[in-house]
């Protein structure tokens, strides 16, 4: 619907009807101009709360409970991406708006509040989630309000939905190459793994466990899990240095992860002695398990803070200048950042906000300007990424020493149920 | 045990024994300043891991105090760290004692809903205050590392520590407890309030001064624990679970009995965590530990009076 200002007027009620539709005109051609010719009707056919300067987006994580740890970077980094989007024009001329709901580290908390946002502030996404207990909670809300939820975490698979766009890697992603480098680069052929004892270790282990053993024709030499927040671990060291692996591959998260890493570091287990690749240790981990800790371990991860490119250097000083000098970027904080800018692609691609058009359109978005390189959105809504391995230094940060090619996202894998 | 000699094989039974101890040693120091609140008072203080973190808070200040104004006092600071844990936690639970618990005696389930609300609110301070994201206090050298007296067997130095740590505080306890003049009008007050303030002791005094030496054991421990654990707004709640536990095992009134409870819950696990996996030991250790509070409900040891 083209408001016509130009047309003239041949009698009296045709000069009375022109003369609503110049007002009309008159109203609507001021944010026409700024919106290149896209009216808010036409890029928002659903009602989602679109106006013609403004877009409502929710954010859902936990700033408080005790997953507060976890989610406050990807909290920040996503308010940093909107807010360069904001500086830049914003999406289809319309300025991004924040509504932030907090899901308190409590699960039933996470549904109800999406379905706030969905329903209530009709957003036209959601960037949110980070424990897989969280998005298998707003999953069912997402999928029957039809609403778009970015989520940052890397987690199990199993999953693939029109209505979430996965920024992190799934488990094949991150797991596969980084057992593969351990076998050809520390000739390992004995491995031991170690989880906490819930839905993503345990999965991501079963995939580690099918790879070590059908792939690299390797052995699991032992496979243990500790409840979420465990804080002895002076008997699995033991049995390590029992069965003396060549590797052992850690999923241990949380508070229980600093127990783990300063009883090793304790009980002299060092980097010269024993190969360990987790993970589940990002630099945000590393500041709580101290970085003297670590020195010399390695990690499994799509991106890291010292990551040597142009466009993580800038979003490095960014995301300093606005946090502060002492902040660190881990991987999930990296890809909370993506989030926003996925979207924008994906609503200037459809030319529109309605959540099918961009559901439909996401597929093959590329994005150059990442911090980790290069991505680019798979059919299956996961991102093409690579993985690297990163050695940890006494400083907290990882010294990249590996890095793969573009690995497919691969949510169902088949041979590794 | 292919490829394992002898004696390699007798260094893991050796680091093993030593794991049992050194969890038995971690066990206690948790539990001992909740055996005196819980167990002498019969207060449910849910706000207990609080104070742990109170402590490892304050070790973690002193730490960065240490490294930025005093480098030469980076060596020391944890012993420090030690007593300014116990003075601050010992302040606050003198505090609440006197703001909160103090109203709240005769009402023991009010008592555990108010705790807990104290254990959130204090939470969300350490959240405001230092931040979501956990810390770590940086160790001094000596701390660092094992102790290994041969190839193959490696003895954790903070493990020893925390042990040596256990034993002087829980003589020093003890004789507070069963020696002192302060400590007879403790056991007095527990035993019989009416009575004990007949005689003329103070109780309102034994009872805050009681509350505030459990929290200041409690800020000790949480020092002691940034060697083995995480410093963080919920790193509290890791221990209040299995630190009910120990007490109410061992008996809620008895000293002896949180010892050997600490003990016998230690080595359950420890050995059981050895053959099996961390959960399943967890699940085992619990499940028979629930059984035994079936049989005898007062727990492992029962103090007998008068009533």
């Amino acid at each position: 619907m083209k408001p016509t200002v130009l047309n003239a007027p041949s009698n009296l009620r045709a000069i009375s009807r022109s003369l609503r539709t110049l007002l009309f005109g008159v109203m609507a051609s001021v944010p026409l101009l700024v919106n290149a010719g896209t009216t808010t009707a036409e890029v928002n056919t659903t009602g989602l709360a679109v106006t013609d300067s403004v877009v409502k987006v929710g954010q859902l994580h936990s700033a408080t409970g005790t997953m507060a740890i976890s989610e406050t970077g990807s909290i920040q980094a996503e308010r940093l991406a909107i807010d360069q989007i904001n500086e830049m024009g914003g999406i289809l001329g319309r300025k991004i708006e924040i509504i932030q709901e907090d899901g308190a580290s409590d699960w039933p908390t996470f549904a109800e509040k999406a379905r706030k946002l969905l329903v209530n502030d009709k957003v036209a996404a959601v960037f949110g989630c980070w424990t897989s207990a969280s998005r298998k909670a707003v999953l069912p809300v997402f999928e029957k309000e039809n609403g778009m939820l970015y989520y940052p975490t890397f987690y199990e698979g199993l999953e693939q939905s029109k209505n979430v766009i996965y920024t992190g890697q799934e488990a094949t992603q991150q797991i596969i190459a980084g057992l593969d480098w351990l076998a050809k680069t520390k000739g390992a052929k004995k491995f031991y793994l170690v989880g906490s004892d819930y839905i993503w270790p345990r999965t991501s282990n079963k995939i580690a466990r099918k790879h070590i053993e059908n792939v690299l024709k390797g052995e699991v030499v032992g496979e243990d899990y500790f409840p979420l927040g465990h804080t002895q671990f002076g008997s699995l060291i033991n049995k390590i240095k029992l069965k003396k692996p060549d590797a052992v591959y850690s999923i241990i998260v949380g508070g229980s992860n600093v127990a783990w890493w300063k009883q090793l570091k304790a009980a002299g287990v060092t980097s010269d002695k024993q190969t360990i690749l987790t993970i589940s240790v990002t630099e945000d981990e590393i500041l709580g398990i101290g970085g003297e800790n670590m020195v010399g371990f390695y990690a499994a991860m799509k991106y890291f803070q010292s990551l040597d490119n142009d466009n993580n250097k800038k979003f490095v000083a960014a995301f300093k200048a606005k946090y502060g000098d002492k902040a660190v970027i881990g991987d999930v904080t990296q890809a909370a950042y993506l989030g926003p800018w996925l979207w924008k692609a994906a609503v200037e691609k459809a030319g529109s906000f309605d959540i099918d058009k961009i559901a439909a359109a996401s597929p093959g978005i590329e994005l150059k300007t990442a911090p980790e390189g290069y991505v680019k959105v798979h059919e299956n809504h996961h991102l093409w990424s690579k993985l690297r391995i990163g050695e940890a230094l006494a400083d907290g940060q990882y010294k990249v020493i590996y890095e793969s090619d573009l690995i497919e996202p691969n949510p169902v894998p088949k041979g590794y149920q | 045990m292919d490829g394992m000699s002898f004696s390699e094989f007798g260094s893991v039974l050796i680091m093993q024994g030593f794991n049992g101890l050194s969890y038995f040693s971690v066990l206690l120091l948790m539990a001992l300043g909740l055996a005196i609140i819980f167990g002498q008072m019969g207060v449910i203080n849910m706000a207990h891991g609080e104070f742990l973190t109170i402590g490892a808070y304050t070790t973690y200040l002193l730490s960065v105090l240490s490294s930025t104004y005093a480098p030469w006092f980076e060596s020391y600071y944890f012993i420090a760290a030690i007593i300014v844990g116990f003075g601050v936690a010992f302040v606050i639970g003198y505090l609440v004692e006197w703001l909160m618990i103090r109203h709240l005696y005769k009402r023991p389930l009010d008592s555990l809903l108010a705790t807990w609300g104290l254990s959130l609110i204090m939470q969300q301070t350490f959240r405001s205050t230092f931040g979501p994201k956990e810390v770590s206090a940086t160790l001094p050298a000596w701390l660092m590392g094992s102790y290994s007296p041969k190839e193959g067997l490696d003895i954790p130095l903070n493990g020893l520590f925390v042990m040596a740590l256990t034993l002087a505080l829980t003589s020093a306890v003890a004789a507070i407890m069963f020696y002192s003049r302060w400590g007879l009008r403790v056991r007095a007050t527990t035993q019989n309030r009416a009575m004990a303030g007949a005689v003329g002791i103070d109780t309102a005094k034994i009872d805050r001064l009681t509350f505030a030496l459990g929290c200041g054991i409690a800020g000790v421990a949480g020092a002691a624990f940034t060697t083995i654990g995480s410093t963080g707004p919920t790193s509290g709640s890791l221990y209040i679970v299995d630190t009910f536990l120990v007490v109410v095992f061992g008996g809620a009134q008895s000293l002896l009995g949180t010892i050997a409870s600490a003990f016998s819950i230690a080595q359950t696990n420890s050995t059981l965590e050895f053959f099996m996996t961390g959960s399943i030991a967890k699940v085992i250790t619990l499940a028979t530990i629930i059984g035994i509070l079936l049989l005898r409900p007062e727990g492992l040891f029962r103090l007998r009076v008068r009533k």
